[in-house]
């Protein structure tokens, strides 16, 4: 018997069922065949190589996945990217203008010293954007900002400099 | 931390979504993902075929209508909590949509699809079995209305059949007169209760409760009113000594063995203890008119 050869049985192409989808990126319409089982957070990082927005868990515990999906925060991996085709999704990447110029909330992170490994952070900034550009009013005390960001977790700062950043933040951009 | 393999589909009715499911025992309906998503990618579910409804057109919004406020199958968490009429109609809802998880997951997760996902220590469940509502399942055969005693029967099972969509879930209206409040004990905000209580207050022209209707989550395998401690406390004035002896029956409700969080006698001690300030600030209320 002759010896298989490697990679003469393997199938070239996997068996996973598959859908075409087209979701407005960052602004940009993006179409593509994907596995129906893809998480929008894999799809993110895995084929468009966003890999701004961080997994850190997978069932919507941390929140450092977390995007805007027709402007509202939500979780990219609980979330297939079938679902999200035609809807509209922000990342991280949108926020920052093309000449580097931070956005009024991540130049408050920089300022207040809220990241230190940063690996939270992304979900942090997404989840903060959706409040701020909801219209609802803001609950600026020191609860207020822990309750809104209760769905987000930080292993490192302790979260003091983070309630001031988004305290500065609001300062900083115009009311609503 | 990937879900396995499974079929896709988006119907465009009510209909088609019904027939997906009855041809398929293994197919499950995908309304926010927020418990079914993480359920999959940790394979603790492995539908065969997932049908997706937020393309149906109809199931969305929230209405008021004959004494009952109407939360169609689409209607996210968010959407109901900053909802102006129906928390006029009942403001119980609200109190009690602040405790589920987190603002990205209520932004998400629909009203029915927590009911239908039907966690024990889940809030909206125990809001439903409290205000007496109903939910409204569509399947081949027909529709039919489910009250909540009944559609609850065991933590994370119901009495829906795997072929039936829930179009909607019906709150009652708050009674006239009637006060209401919600409160709850978690270890950290956001997270299924460790244990919870509502309740709903009538008080009668001479000071004593004339209707009390109480329930809880998270000590046992499913929401539950609690009809011992109900009938300790109609026609009383809510003394502190009516809401201390109140929250003693309560105590006999807790069937939850030990977990991480907390013991049964622990459970036990949260329970009654939220008996007697949730009825407490429900009678306050009722008494504010509110
Ligand atoms: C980190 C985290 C914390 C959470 N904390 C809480 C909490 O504290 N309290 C709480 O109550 N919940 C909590 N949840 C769960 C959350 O409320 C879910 O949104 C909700 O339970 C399910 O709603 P969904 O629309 O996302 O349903 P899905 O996840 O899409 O579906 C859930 C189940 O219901 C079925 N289903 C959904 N809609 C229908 C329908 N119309 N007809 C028939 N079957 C249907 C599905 O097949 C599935 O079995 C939490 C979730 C996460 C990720
Ligand atoms: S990776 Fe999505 S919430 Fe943790
Ligand atoms: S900065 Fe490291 S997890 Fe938040």
């Amino acid at each position: 018997m002759p010896r298989a050869r490697p990679g003469t049985s393997v199938p070239s192409v996997s068996s996973d069922p598959r859908a075409r989808v087209s979701i407005t990126i960052n602004g940009e319409l993006v179409e593509r065949e994907v596995s129906i089982r893809m998480l929008l957070s894999d799809f993110l990082r895995h084929e468009l190589r966003l890999t701004g927005t961080h997994v850190g868990c997978e069932h919507g515990v941390c929140g450092a996945c977390t995007v805007l999906i027709d402007g509202k925060a939500g979780r990219s991996c609980l979330t297939l990217a079938v679902q999200a085709s035609g809807h509209e999704v922000r990342t991280i990447e949108s926020l920052a203008a093309e000449d580097g110029t931070l956005h009024p909330i991540q130049a408050a992170f920089q300022d207040c010293h809220a990241l230190q490994c940063g690996y939270c952070t992304p979900g942090m900034i997404m989840n903060i954007v959706g409040m701020f550009e909801s219209g609802e009013p803001l609950d600026l005390s020191d609860e207020g900002i822990r309750l809104a960001l209760s769905g987000n977790l930080c292993r490192c700062t302790g979260y003091q400099n983070i309630v001031a950043a988004v305290r500065k933040a609001a300062e900083s951009l115009p009311a609503g | 931390m990937k879900p396995a393999l499974f079929e896709y589909s988006a119907p465009q009715t009510v209909a088609e979504a019904i027939a997906l499911l009855a041809a398929d025992p293994g197919a499950m309906v995908l309304a926010g993902g927020q418990s079914l998503v993480p359920a999959m990618n940790l394979r603790l579910a492995s539908p065969s075929r997932l049908v997706d409804i937020q393309h149906i057109p109809g199931l969305s919004g929230i209405s008021v209508a004959g004494g009952e406020i109407i939360v169609r199958a689409l209607t996210t968490h968010r959407e109901l909590e900053l909802s102006g009429e129906a928390h006029r109609a009942n403001p119980v809802i609200r109190e009690a949509m602040a405790h589920v998880a987190h603002i990205p997951i209520r932004n998400r997760g629909t009203v029915v699809g927590s009911l239908c996902h039907a966690d024990a220590a889940a809030e909206m469940p125990m809001v439903l079995v409290l205000t007496g509502g109903s939910v409204v399942a569509e399947g081949p055969q027909g529709t039919r209305t489910i009250g909540a005693e009944d559609f609850f029967q065991f933590h994370m099972t119901t009495s829906r059949e795997s072929h039936e969509l829930v179009v909607e879930a019906r709150f009652p209206v708050l009674p006239a007169g009637a006060g209401a409040a919600f409160d709850e004990f978690t270890r950290r905000h956001g997270d299924y209760a460790i244990a919870a209580v509502g309740a709903i207050v009538r008080l009668g022209r001479d000071g004593a409760a004339d209707k009390v209707a109480v329930a809880t989550c998270g000590v046992g395998s499913r929401p539950m009113r609690l009809p011992a401690v109900e009938a300790r406390l109609i026609g009383t004035r809510l003394a502190a000594e009516d809401l201390a002896a109140a929250g003693e029956i309560a105590k006999d409700a807790v069937t939850a063995p030990d977990d991480i969080n907390a013991t049964t006698s622990y459970r036990q001690r949260v329970v009654a203890t939220l008996v007697r300030r949730v009825v407490e600030k429900a009678a306050h209320r009722a008494g504010q008119g509110r």
